[in-house]
């Protein structure tokens, strides 16, 4: 390791910009953009499986909350919603008292509630897609079977339409990974923000930048290999037989 | 009455150039999407590379980071030039690129990449035959294009077209970043001096909304003008 | 016999500018980054002011030519200048070296100290590493204050780094900052006079090291306009002797 610094450190003698100090900003940049796109990605997966089952309620009290969540999260630019969140929370009354404040001074959690928000809004419509696409046949086989409407969709529609849903979602993760280079709007340095940083610094907007987009490019182009071979793997039976 | 503390105006003002700045950008974008789209399709091979290089890195790399890297450092790379113009020549020119001009071309640029892809599948979707029919009757290729495989293509193109427009849209939030007064810089700006973020940015947000729904209103139209002479099973 | 027709008239453009360019100073345009209360800010009607705005217009008046404001973000406002979009900044530069390898300065024409402020209630001793270790502290992105925090504080404390001093100010008052290194002008104006909140200054007021503070704030110009920089230092002279800059001093710094 020892040995490692020291090359590094010999490699970039000649260099004032991307010096260690610079690096490890970039580093840690990286570590806080994969956190937060993960965590956002994670929890939005999470809500909208049932927001999707509801979105397709016949009961109006249950579809139209939904409908609006989602009309009004995917309508709006994300850096509005973004604003909203980190300068609206100071305003609730009482919030600074109470131990919520812990979590939401830093802007972490509130740009972190803001993407999942986001998020779940457009997953929740990927998945309604992919659910309403669910072939008649199969519906009408579990119903001859005598499931229930828990257990159809649990066993029948659900394992179906993850499937079906799988390239949709996966632009959905490239897409966020993107989105979350405004995290550096609010003081977040994220990749975004210490490329900022580094440009500010040095007056260097070519340096920061593009290095940053090359970390990005690298990183689209890994999600975009793993869903290729999610889909390899779990849409094989959709191939047609001759291939 | 809603309060706005005097910001009505001022926010009215950046409605306006959120839309212009929208409906400029979309105008390149189409322009630099049906270019990209004949250059994938093209026969020659460097033409191919290149279309496909710009949709790649374009896709890949966050919206704010290029439009940080053209914002600054386009200024910083017409300076050097300007200055290389100076010291050899002794010409003093003045190339200003200001907030809403580098607004339009990066916008326009990201979502060229995007029409880009739309494009190509939309013409590859027009009926070959439609085309040599075209050509039996001695059409030249420009005529072709313009009375045949165009008004098709638009048919399989609109959903996509306007997909992309209602995202171009929200991305034009993004200049506020770089300093121009859209209405999102407005509201940010209105937010910070009188401490009401809930009643700027909800304004704005309906703003969004207001214009979402008319294009899409505005898009339905158009599909039902395309698709004369389809039936409506298809 | 058009293309040739062309070229002459880009000649001749080129000449009279050339010409222009060499003959006596002209009317200038300056880069200003608002708000930064009180070297520039608006009143609430919209004008532009300040002691930056009202100094740099009493130097154009003492060297005899128009000057035209231009408000520009922080991020861009070097660039900005190099781009032509206006010919000098004065917007509370700091002359520094890193600075000095992009633009020509003036000769100093103030220099305030920096300094911490923070919440009037806040147990912070005199800033160092143990008393600022865990603590998050804003700075404006690409200041000296920014550069100083980073290298000395950068390890033990978060730094918030923010595009305006405005959005610094917002979340100290809603309690996201525990400190903030300013300008002591600026803060004392933002945050010490302002309605808004308690604060106070911690520890003493910072001037050194020199590699950080430089000398003051400078006028900003290309570098290639030595003449533009030589007439801004002999009227800043002219003022400073007959008592001008003494009168717009008081105005904006006076007790």
């Amino acid at each position: 390791m020892e040995a490692l610094m020291n090359w590094l450190e010999a490699q970039l003698a000649d260099n004032s910009i991307f010096t260690l100090q610079t690096l490890s900003y970039y580093g840690q940049g990286l570590t806080t953009t994969v956190q937060l796109v993960f965590l956002s990605l994670i929890i939005g997966l999470v809500m909208a499986v049932p927001l999707a089952i509801g979105r397709g309620s016949k009961k109006a009290w249950l579809r139209l909350p939904i409908f609006f969540y989602c009309y009004v999260f995917r309508g709006t630019p994300l850096l509005v919603q973004l604003y909203l969140i980190y300068y609206g929370v100071v305003f609730v009354e009482g919030i600074q008292e109470s131990w919520l404040w812990v979590i939401l001074e830093k802007p972490f959690v509130p740009a972190l509630i803001a993407f999942t928000l986001n998020t779940a809004a457009y997953t929740t419509e990927i998945f309604r897609g992919a659910i309403k696409a669910t072939p008649k046949g199969e519906i009408e086989a579990a119903r001859a079977y005598g499931m229930s409407r828990g257990l159809m969709m649990r066993r029948i529609v659900l394992p179906s339409a993850f499937r079906r849903a799988l390239p949709a979602y996966g632009n959905e993760v490239i897409f966020m990974l993107h989105a979350s280079a405004i995290a550096s709007v609010v003081t977040i340095m994220d990749l975004t923000g210490a490329a900022r940083f580094v440009y500010a610094r040095f007056y260097a907007p070519f340096d920061a930048f593009l290095f940053v987009a090359a970390i990005y490019l690298c990183l689209t182009f890994a999600i975009l290999y793993l869903f290729r071979y999610l889909e390899k793997r779990l849409l094989a039976h959709l191939k047609p037989a001759s291939g | 009455m809603i309060d706005l503390h005097g910001y009505g105006p001022r926010l009215a003002e950046g409605a306006l150039i959120t839309i212009e700045l929208g409906i400029l950008s979309l105008i390149l974008a189409v322009i630099l999407g049906l270019l990209t789209a004949s250059a994938k399709m093209s026969r020659s091979w460097p033409l191919r590379r290149l279309a496909t290089l710009y949709t790649t890195i374009i896709r890949g790399v966050p919206d704010l980071v290029l439009m940080m890297l053209l914002f600054f450092g386009g200024q910083i790379g017409i300076n050097m030039f300007t200055d290389w113009l100076y010291t050899q020549f002794d010409v003093d020119i003045f190339i200003n690129v200001n907030e809403f001009v580098a607004g339009v071309i990066t916008i326009g640029l990201i979502f060229g990449a995007y029409m880009g892809e739309t494009f190509r599948g939309a013409f590859l979707a027009v009926d070959s035959g439609q085309i040599e029919a075209g050509r039996a009757y001695g059409m030249t290729h420009w005529l072709v294009f313009r009375r045949i495989r165009f008004p098709q293509m638009m048919r399989h193109a609109l959903p996509g077209l306007s997909n992309n427009w209602m995202v171009l849209l929200k991305t034009t939030a993004l200049v506020s970043v770089i300093g121009l007064s859209d209405m999102v810089r407005v509201a940010a700006e209105a937010s910070k001096a009188t401490r009401e973020p809930f009643t700027f940015m909800i304004i704005v947000a309906a703003i969004y909304l207001l214009i979402a729904s008319v294009s899409e209103w505005g898009f339905a139209r158009l599909q039902k003008r395309y698709d004369i002479g389809y039936g409506e099973a298809d | 016999m058009k293309i040739q027709k062309i070229l002459s008239l880009g000649v001749l453009g080129a000449a009279m500018i050339a010409g222009s360019a060499n003959a006596e100073i002209r009317d200038i345009r300056i880069g200003v980054d608002v708000p930064y209360e009180p070297m520039e800010y608006r009143t609430p009607d919209g004008e532009l002011t300040g002691f930056d705005i009202e100094l740099g217009n009493a130097l154009c008046a003492e060297i005899g030519i128009q000057c035209e404001w231009v408000v520009q973000g922080w991020d861009g406002i070097i660039p900005g200048l190099q781009a032509r979009k206006y010919d000098a900044i004065m917007s509370s530069m700091t002359i520094n070296e890193q600075r000095r390898e992009q633009v020509l300065f003036s000769d100093p024409y103030i220099t305030p100290p920096s300094a911490w402020f923070a919440p009037a209630d806040a147990e912070i001793g005199t800033p160092s590493d143990e008393t600022l270790e865990g603590m998050t502290i804003g700075v404006q992105r690409g200041t000296l204050q920014d550069n100083y925090v980073t290298d000395m504080y950068g390890d033990v404390a978060d730094v918030n780094r923010y595009a305006t001093a405005d959005d610094m100010v917002l979340d100290m008052d809603s309690g996201r900052l525990d400190a903030v290194f300013l300008d002591f002008p600026i803060g004392k104006s933002t945050l010490l006079d302002s309605e808004a909140g308690d604060y106070k200054v911690v520890g003493e007021k910072i001037t050194e090291p020199k590699e950080y503070f430089g000398e003051g704030f400078g006028i900003a110009f290309r570098q290639r306009d030595e003449e533009l920089a030589q007439a801004f230092n002999e009227a800043l002279a002219t003022l400073k002797d007959n008592g001008t800059y003494e009168e717009i001093y008081a105005e904006y710094f006076g007790e």
